[in-house]
């Protein structure tokens, strides 16, 4: 008899929470890394993916239907943030298709920047908040410039002055900034709520969700977001103490954000890409002084509060991963963009997180049929043994055959059972 | 003395190489010469590099320590000095991607291996490559890119090199993010490099140099 909805759904929340919890599901679940891949496969353009709501939710919800993974991921590890809320607020940090970005390319890019100056270090760590809304945002985004004009946050902190201090944000400029937010707000509510009704359709179709919310290691919130790849290197050798002074300030603050959102989706399963901590970027030394301390701590802490993060080791790991045994047993997803780490990693973090990945992209772009499902053979031959692993590409799925996808989910299902 | 600057710059020392430039200048020395060490010290850096003692890292700040020096020193020089190239390498971050971290690094190894390094930028289309090509005649090309959609654009500029008809006289190695064995076969290029050091050895072969 056919399964409903409802048991596949309980089914396949099972599987992947048996290979979380290092135990031996029915068989191998397989939950891809969808991203620009629905939009491709959909027959929509680039801008379409970031324009049109609609058409994007429908083109998730046909991938989904037609490849039929045990878990589906929604849009917002792919396109970030709407295109009419990223115009509207004028945001620098990014390019998309048709702003910086070709209106055929499937991407949008981070632009490398040094958003926060190499002496702004004492001003950040005096008050993180203040600097933000006053000195950040509006570099980040044009329309908030104005903000530059509002008196000091914490210049609020007194008596029966403050009132006429906090009137300096009733100025033109600064009214005008907000009632362009207001209209972001109200894209990024209707963007919501497409999103919401995909989730309550493929729920009913038997789809639970991967994960909806985002953490990043407070190095990389430096690195990515304030003073850019050159700059977070300069402050290892010039300021190390303030850098590392950041990264702990930056610590809790993250913890209590990402705690936050992810509540709310009531999603337990978090992203927390590992961006700049890979061999490639710098030495374990490195690593170990400036990276993996606040890292760990906002790892161990999400733990703590019934959260699930997924690392995703972007790039190459191999030498960091006896440092990842320190990680509480059963309790995260190592995901894995290299074949030989994946290999490596059941080795030494087997008994330890469940993986994730080790389908190289440039396979599911170039190889064949045949060719991904030996891949994927050796990986549930080896990695997939007595549990604990999830089958996925490597990274982010933008471009892919689809047969070649195809194959990796059916081959999965067939070969990937447990006996 | 100018052992001292060797040193300090190849450990990295940047507050002791701008003492020892600044002292160097004060007493009249020849700024070419300083440059020289310079040179000598960013050698070892690179190799430094190449044998897995630095990292990425070490490689970006010797680079803007450099490029103090550069800029104490320039003022004063009389004569542009002459340097030897041991070939010529195009290189450039291929159409639809703006990643760039790791196209500088290789350029920059590159250099300091004794290349004439024309670097075209993010995002070049291949028409771009091309006219370089064109004009400079070198012996390797490198393709960067970051993102699967630059597995195409690598595959649409090798066809463009070889549409022009200079596919013969030179060789093209690809890199960056995921490339792999596999997107060399797809985009028909002569070799892929994991890291800088690759890219360097592969250039130094395609000169005919050790």
């Amino acid at each position: 008899m056919e399964k409903s909805a409802e048991e596949l759904y309980k089914e396949r929340s099972k599987r992947v929470e048996d290979a979380i919890r290092l135990q031996v599901p029915d068989r191998v679940p397989v939950a891809p890394f969808f991203s620009f891949f629905y939009a491709k496969y959909a027959g929509l353009t680039p801008e379409e993916a970031f324009y049109d709501y609609e058409k994007w939710r429908r083109a998730i919800k046909k991938t989904i239907a037609d490849f039929q993974p045990d878990m589906y991921l929604d849009s917002r590890f792919s396109v970030i943030s709407p295109g009419p809320l990223l115009d509207i607020a004028d945001c620098k940090q990014i390019k998309w298709p048709g702003h910086g970005v070709s209106p055929n390319h499937y991407s949008f890019q981070h632009i490398e920047a040094e958003y926060m100056k190499e002496d702004e270090y004492d001003a950040f760590l005096f008050d993180p908040s203040d600097y933000v809304v006053r000195t950040y945002l509006p570099r980040l985004y044009g329309v908030l410039e104005p903000l530059k004009m509002l008196p000091p946050l914490h210049s609020m902190l007194h008596g029966y002055v403050v009132a006429y201090q906090l009137g300096a944000a009733a100025k033109r400029q600064i009214i005008d900034a907000f009632e362009a937010l207001s209209k972001a707000n109200a894209e990024y509510v209707r963007w919501g709520s497409e999103m919401n009704s995909l989730r309550e359709e493929l729920n009913r179709m038997g789809f639970p969700s991967w994960s909806e919310s985002i953490a990043q290691a407070p190095f990389d919130i430096i690195g990515d977001f304030l003073r850019g790849f050159r700059g977070v290197v300069m402050d290892m050798y010039r300021r190390p103490d303030k850098l590392i002074e950041a990264t702990e300030k930056i610590l809790p603050m993250q913890l209590q954000r990402t705690v936050f959102f992810a509540k709310r989706t009531g999603n337990p399963r978090v992203y927390i890409p590992l961006d700049l901590g890979s061999d490639g970027f710098m030495s374990l030394q490195q690593f170990k002084t400036f990276y993996w301390p606040t890292a760990k701590k906002l790892i161990i802490g999400l733990i703590n509060e019934g959260i699930t993060p997924w690392l995703h080791f972007e790039a190459n790991y191999l030498s960091r991963l006896e440092i990842m045994t320190e990680l509480p047993k059963g309790k995260t997803i190592c995901h894995f963009e290299r074949p030989a780490d994946i290999f490596r990693a059941k080795e030494i973090l087997g008994d330890i997180a469940c993986l994730k990945g080790g389908v190289p992209n440039s396979l599911l772009c170039t190889g064949t049929p045949d060719d991904v499902k030996e891949h994927c053979k050796k990986l549930i031959d080896v990695v997939g043994k007595a549990g604990g692993f999830i089958m996925d590409a490597g990274a982010a799925i933008g471009e892919a055959k689809p047969e070649n996808l195809k194959a990796m989910i059916d081959f999965t299902k067939e070969y990937g059972v447990y006996s | 003395m100018s052992g001292d600057l060797v040193k300090a710059l190849s450990n990295l020392q940047e507050r002791e190489v701008i003492s020892i430039v600044q002292e160097r200048l004060k007493n009249g020395e020849e700024p070419l010469s300083i440059l020289e060490d310079g040179k000598i010290a960013m050698e070892i850096v690179g190799k430094r590099f190449s044998e897995g003692e630095y990292f990425i890292p070490d490689l970006v700040f010797s680079a803007e320590i450099m490029k103090g020096i550069t800029d104490m020193v320039k003022p004063k020089l009389v004569r542009p000095g002459v340097t030897e190239h041991v070939g010529k390498f195009v290189i450039g971050t291929v159409a639809g991607d703006i990643h760039d971290i790791g196209k500088n690094i290789v350029a920059f190894m590159l250099e300091v291996n004794g290349f004439e390094v024309y670097d075209l930028g993010i995002d070049v289309p291949a028409q771009k490559f091309v006219e370089k090509i064109k004009e400079v005649k070198p012996q390797v090309v490198g393709l960067s890119g970051f993102l699967t959609l630059a597995y195409d654009s690598m595959k649409d500029t090798v066809k463009a090199i070889e549409a022009a008809g200079l596919r013969d006289r030179l060789k093209i190695i690809i890199g960056g993010g995921q490339v792999d064995e596999n997107v060399r076969k797809y985009a028909n290029a002569d070799a892929y490099g994991e890291d800088a050091v690759v890219a360097v050895s592969f250039a130094k072969e395609c000169v005919g140099g050790k």
